[in-house]
């Protein structure tokens, strides 16, 4: 049995659910088991996983799960993989799945493999799988030793695909209090993706000149339904919000477009965005390093093009 | 207050990466190593601070072999008190946190920070891994720490946001960006780091559960295609007809 745990936030599921869930089946059709899902905490419709090939969803509910606490997840987490008698789960390489993949790895006694992006392979009686390391630069593949695994999977990794019907919800409540006390969330406004999720991105370095010609920016953004990102030193000197951030030390991001203007491409920079499906750099250095990383490369001033860029999209999609 | 800042050593951000040994292993051979940038700059800085302002010490450990010695020595010319080796190649993330699990359930600390993830491989792993051999609660991807009486304030990282924490010691926590400001050592702290203790304690043994059995590197990215920048339809069009991402 391959076991998914779907994130949610107030009570919806994320898009990093459903690619968990198409993933664990995929994962499930290789190892000749099925896939079930585990949604922990509020969830609207939790049966709706059956469309992305959870054969049945453990929805466990109560207050000891009231709020995200790795040790309480971790433990209904590994509860119902025991229960269920799964040998592979799966969680999302997201800020809950970074907590949670190591304790269950410790508490179920299994290899971990943390960042995922290819399916499993079974090579030679043993569970296979791959991830980047060194920020991108190799591929790594990893065996489990032993017979139980936990994958962290990397955002971006599938599309998932909706196929068959709603699944049988199995309700648990589990009772109980955290070690946490939650005292605030700050979630940031606006109808763009957050940045670790985001599927198009319009990134800026310092070529902008200033703060004040990010509108330019925006507007693409805006027209694509992309989220802005931008490069260290325009973080640094305040130009933009510190979330904006991207590459080694920022957010590492995989979107399927990422669209830089005036970013050199230091390779801090790439480190954290070079595994996007597809790279267009805009800059006016012939030289810059960037082109060499880039799919796409248009070699003039942005502050011509980026307007331009807009304009051809609305034309587009008119 | 005692503070334990875990530390690892990582090939430098720029070092060209190979393989050897038929692609089964990291070619260290001309490779620099520093330690890894959210160990020194964000979780060791942070709990420097706390110490300054509050009292208490400051204990760096590190899994490692001798070799390590030099960014171990780093991080004692950065302030930290004492320092603690435990001597083994580290095979694995678990491998790394029984360790560092054995460790501390002899010598108890109030505060255990970590680097968000290693920048070599990526897992942001171990931390969990450490919570969970010492039954304690972790936090991830911290941007904040402040110490109030018995218990830990932590802002931490979450997609689109950030979510504030109370938490009573001892706790475990991964430290991201934001959490402090990167300390170069000065010539007295590289003085005094050669007279500090450094203690190199035996490694319990441990069977990894995962491990790497191979290398690659990623397939030559396809030579980039240069567009006029007068004919942005044209790259709107490769956009969704090539590349298929619009
Ligand atoms: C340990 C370490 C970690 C780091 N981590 C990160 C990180 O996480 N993320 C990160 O981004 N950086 C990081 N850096 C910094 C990185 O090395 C670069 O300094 C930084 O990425 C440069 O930012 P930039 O490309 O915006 O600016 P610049 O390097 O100044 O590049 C600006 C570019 O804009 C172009 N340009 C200027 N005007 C125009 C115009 N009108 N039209 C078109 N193009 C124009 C220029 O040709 C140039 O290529 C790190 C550095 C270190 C040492
Ligand atoms: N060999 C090691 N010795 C001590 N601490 C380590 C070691 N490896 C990793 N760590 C700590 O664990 C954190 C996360 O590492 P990882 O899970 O490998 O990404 C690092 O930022 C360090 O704080």
């Amino acid at each position: 049995m391959v076991l998914v745990y779907a994130e949610t936030q107030n009570g919806q599921f994320k898009k990093a659910a459903f690619e968990a869930v198409a993933y664990g089946k995929k994962s499930a059709d290789i190892l000749g088991t099925s896939c079930e899902a585990i949604v922990v905490g509020n969830a609207e419709n939790p049966g709706q996983l059956g469309q992305y090939g959870a054969a049945k969803v453990h929805h466990l509910n109560g207050s000891g799960v009231a709020h995200f606490d790795g040790k309480s997840y971790a433990s209904a987490i590994a509860g119902a993989a025991e229960r269920t008698n799964a040998k592979l789960v799966v969680v999302s390489h997201s800020s809950q799945g970074k907590t949670l993949v190591g304790r269950l790895a410790v508490k179920m006694d299994a290899g971990s493999v943390s960042g995922v992006n290819h399916l499993p392979e079974q090579k030679d009686g043993k569970l296979c799988v791959k991830k980047n390391v060194f920020s991108g630069k190799a591929i790594a593949e990893y065996a489990i030793e032993g017979d139980a695994a936990v994958f962290s999977l990397m955002g971006n990794t599938l599309k998932p695909e909706q196929s068959g019907s709603d699944a049988e919800v199995v309700n648990v409540t589990l009772d109980g209090s955290s070690e946490i006390e939650i005292l605030e969330v700050n979630l940031q406004q606006g109808d763009a993706a957050p940045l670790p999720e985001a599927e198009l991105v319009v990134s800026a370095g310092r070529g902008m000149k200033g703060p004040e010609n990010w509108e330019i920016i925006e507007e693409l953004a805006r027209t694509l339904g992309a989220t802005t990102a931008c490069s260290r030193p325009v973080a640094d000197t305040g130009w933009r919000p510190h979330h904006e951030h991207v590459g080694q030390t920022g957010v590492a991001i995989r979107p399927n477009l990422y669209i830089a203007a005036g970013i050199s491409g230091a390779i801090q920079h790439l480190a954290g965005v070079s595994s996007s499906k597809c790279i267009v750099v805009i800059n006016k250095d012939p030289e810059a390093p960037f082109f060499k990383a880039a799919d796409y490369g248009v070699c003039a001033d942005l502050f011509d093009v980026v307007p331009k860029l807009t304009e051809a999209i609305k034309k587009a999609k008119a | 207050m005692k503070y334990l800042v875990c530390i690892s050593k990582t090939p430098e951000t720029t070092a060209k990466i190979a393989f050897t040994n038929g692609d089964t292993q990291f070619d260290k051979n001309g490779v620099q190593f520093i330690l890894n940038p959210y160990d020194e700059w964000y979780a060791l800085v942070r709990a420097l601070e706390l110490k300054e302002a509050q009292g208490g010490t400051v204990t760096v450990i590190n899994v490692g072999t001798s070799e390590n010695d030099a960014v171990i020595r780093k991080a004692l010319a950065i302030g930290a008190d004492d320092a603690v080796r435990i001597d083994a190649d580290p095979t694995s993330a678990m491998f790394v946190a029984k360790q560092i699990s054995e460790y501390v359930k002899s010598n108890p600390f109030d505060v255990i920070f970590l680097g968000k993830e290693t920048i070599d491989y990526n897992g942001s792993e171990v931390g969990g891994m450490l919570a969970e051999y010492l039954d304690l609660p972790y936090v991830s991807y911290a941007m904040a720490l402040d110490i109030e009486g018995g218990s830990a304030k932590v802002t931490r990282d979450i997609e689109g946001g950030s979510e504030t924490s109370k938490i009573n010691l001892p706790v475990v926590v991964s430290a991201a960006k934001g959490m402090a400001e990167q300390r170069i050592p000065n010539m007295r702290g590289i003085m005094m780091a050669k007279r500090k203790p450094l203690n190199v304690v035996e490694a319990v043994a441990f069977s990894d559960k995962s491990k790497v059995v191979g290398y690659a590197l990623p397939t030559g990215k396809t030579e980039v295609k240069m567009i006029d920048p007068e004919n942005m339809d044209e790259l709107v069009r490769l956009l969704q007809e090539e590349a298929k991402v619009l």
